[in-house]
């Protein structure tokens, strides 16, 4: 009774968030409002007994992505009437954009129910051993089968990463505004930042 | 609990309901009368240090400051800025605190005392703590107002890179604990140093983790020295700026179940939890609530005085310390820590 109420509960707010992502005014509505969607799949994941996938769509995309999805969004300065104006003329390309999403999604689902990955069939007699945990699962599965896949992804965000830091890193050279030596300030002591002096009455200091 | 309810007669999901709603009062009230204690201890270790006496008018020994000062706030006004976004602005006081309280679910009092024992525990921690960000950005957005918006920018980055070092903190805890679970975790430190001591913090691979871990968890507390997201000098007070009465008020009791949390996690993970220090019989005399209490206040002692005694960071500064310090150590410690389990427990020999 719990679960089909915790279901439905997750399943509309899903659906009703999303929608409100599309169609809310304000763009840091809809991010908030996109927020809420991960959130409540999460929830339904964790219905299924996927915990881990859960916890890491948490994790990952509402504790990281999203936040700076919203980082972002905040500091924008949009003009919604700009905004719509180019909506006649991207029409086309998202409604192709749809139909390929739309495609893809009866194949995969199409696919799984063929039953032709070895991983699981529909009605669950080939999943990977039962009564273990789905981390355990995951984890034998991704450094077993498919390690040169996992390998292959991490490479690729490697250099996506490295790319990130070369475009962005400047040096900044010595005298230039910004320019930090941290070693030069972790070695200061304060004999090298101030000096007493006793001048005697009636003269000035040499500085 | 679920067991007693059905005592009573009750059929089993109306059982398992009640025993939840349950034990989430068993938490939250004594966490909440938790944090205004902890509150007047913060106060009155800054008084010590400061050579004052700290708050001593109200009650014995001032022990009920912080139960006067609920109370003005609760009787305050609450101010709503008239160029604030209304909704969010309301809404993120209360997201700050239901999400510190929420994390409390996982964390075990005592052996098999724990309100969801779930396989992720340690995960769901991270991600209910990852959660905690958006109090802070909602609530600077909201308010729509400079100094609250700066905080929020600076709230974000700081979270989102203390993260990071936690998380592979926490990944070397779990390497050696095998498990995600909370109790297993706990389970996993019975006599693991010389076999008599009760804590991964003996274990020279994972204590300076355990250091790492605590200096993080001020951060991502954004409690001082890397209290930048309040700095009085430069954001009058940060992101709360614009809040008064209630909604101020819970902002400040989720940041004390926050801090409160973060020593938990350190005496959970590092120190042994509910698990006495020593494997020595009389200690097992004393109930485990009591030895992992214990363990958290004396965490937040360290936090208290660390408050009192280290100036603020610049926040160039923390961000260093954050991606260029902990980061390349924690890394490097998840590769020590794995190599070793790699070389002594999984050695294919």
């Amino acid at each position: 009774m719990i679960q089909t109420f915790a279901f439905y509960l997750f399943a509309v707010l899903v659906v009703a968030s999303g929608t409100l992502t599309i169609t809310a005014r304000n763009p840091v509505h809809s991010v908030l409002w996109l927020i809420l969607a991960f959130f409540n799949a999460a929830g339904l994941m964790v219905l299924v007994g996927a915990e881990f996938i859960a916890m890491l769509l948490v994790i990952v995309y509402v504790g990281a992505v999203a936040v700076l999805f919203l980082f972002v969004v905040m500091m924008l300065d949009i003009d919604f009437a700009e905004m719509r104006a180019g909506f006649i003329k991207n029409f086309p390309i998202g409604i192709l954009i749809a139909l390929v999403l739309l495609a893809e999604l009866v194949l995969g689902i199409g696919a799984y129910r063929a039953g032709a990955l070895e991983l699981g069939v529909p009605d669950g007699a080939a999943a990977p051993i039962v009564g273990e945990s789905n981390i355990t699962n995951i984890g034998a599965l991704l450094y077993s089968k498919y390690v040169f896949l996992f390998e292959t992804a991490g490479i690729i965000l490697l250099v996506a990463m490295i790319g990130a830091i070369v475009l962005t890193h400047r040096e900044r050279p010595e005298g230039a505004r910004g320019h930090q030596n941290i070693d030069k300030q972790n070695r200061r002591r304060p004999e090298d930042a101030t000096e007493l002096k006793t001048p005697s009455i009636g003269k000035g200091v040499e500085l | 609990m679920t067991d007693f309810f059905l005592s009573l007669g009750m059929n089993y999901e109306f059982a398992w309901f009640t025993a939840t709603i349950a034990g989430i009062l068993l938490i939250a009230l004594p966490l909440m009368l938790a944090v205004a204690m902890v509150i007047y201890v913060d106060r009155k270790v800054l008084g010590a240090v400061m050579l004052r006496r700290g708050p001593n008018v109200v009650g014995p020994f001032g022990l009920l400051q912080s139960f006067a000062d609920g109370l003005k706030v609760f009787l305050q006004e609450t101010i709503i800025p008239s160029a604030s976004n209304k909704v969010l602005f309301l809404l993120a006081p209360i997201i700050t605190f239901t999400v510190a309280l929420a994390a409390w679910a996982v964390i075990p009092f005592n052996s098999g005392a724990v309100l969801a024992d779930i396989n992720v525990g340690l995960l769901y921690v991270l991600a209910v703590s990852s959660l905690g960000v958006y109090g802070v950005v909602i609530a600077g957005w909201a308010s729509n107002s400079k100094y609250p918006f700066f905080s929020a920018m600076r709230a974000a980055a700081q979270m989102i890179s203390y993260e990071v070092s936690i998380g592979f903190i926490l990944v070397c805890v779990v390497l050696w604990a095998n498990s995600f679970n909370m109790n297993d975790i706990i389970e996993a430190q019975r006599g693991h140093g010389f076999g008599f001591i009760n804590a991964f913090a003996f274990n020279p691979l994972l204590f300076p983790l355990f250091v790492m871990f605590l200096i993080s968890a001020m951060a991502e507390t954004a409690r001082a020295p890397f209290d930048l997201t309040e700095a009085e000098s430069e954001l009058v007070a940060g992101y709360q700026t614009e809040y008064s009465s209630m909604s101020f008020a819970l902002f400040w009791l989720g940041e004390y179940a926050n801090i409160l949390l973060m020593c938990a996690l350190c005496a959970i993970l590092f120190w042994g939890g509910w698990l006495p220090p020593f494997e020595w019989e009389p200690l097992y005399w004393i109930p485990g609530w009591i030895w992992f209490l214990g363990k958290t206040f004396m965490f937040f002692l360290v936090f208290s005085w660390t408050w009192a005694t280290v100036p603020r960071y610049r926040y160039d500064q923390l961000m260093r310390l954050g991606w260029k310090v902990f980061l390349p150590l924690s890394l490097l410690f998840v590769f020590l820590v794995s190599g070793y389990l790699m070389l002594t427990r999984y050695a294919p020999l």
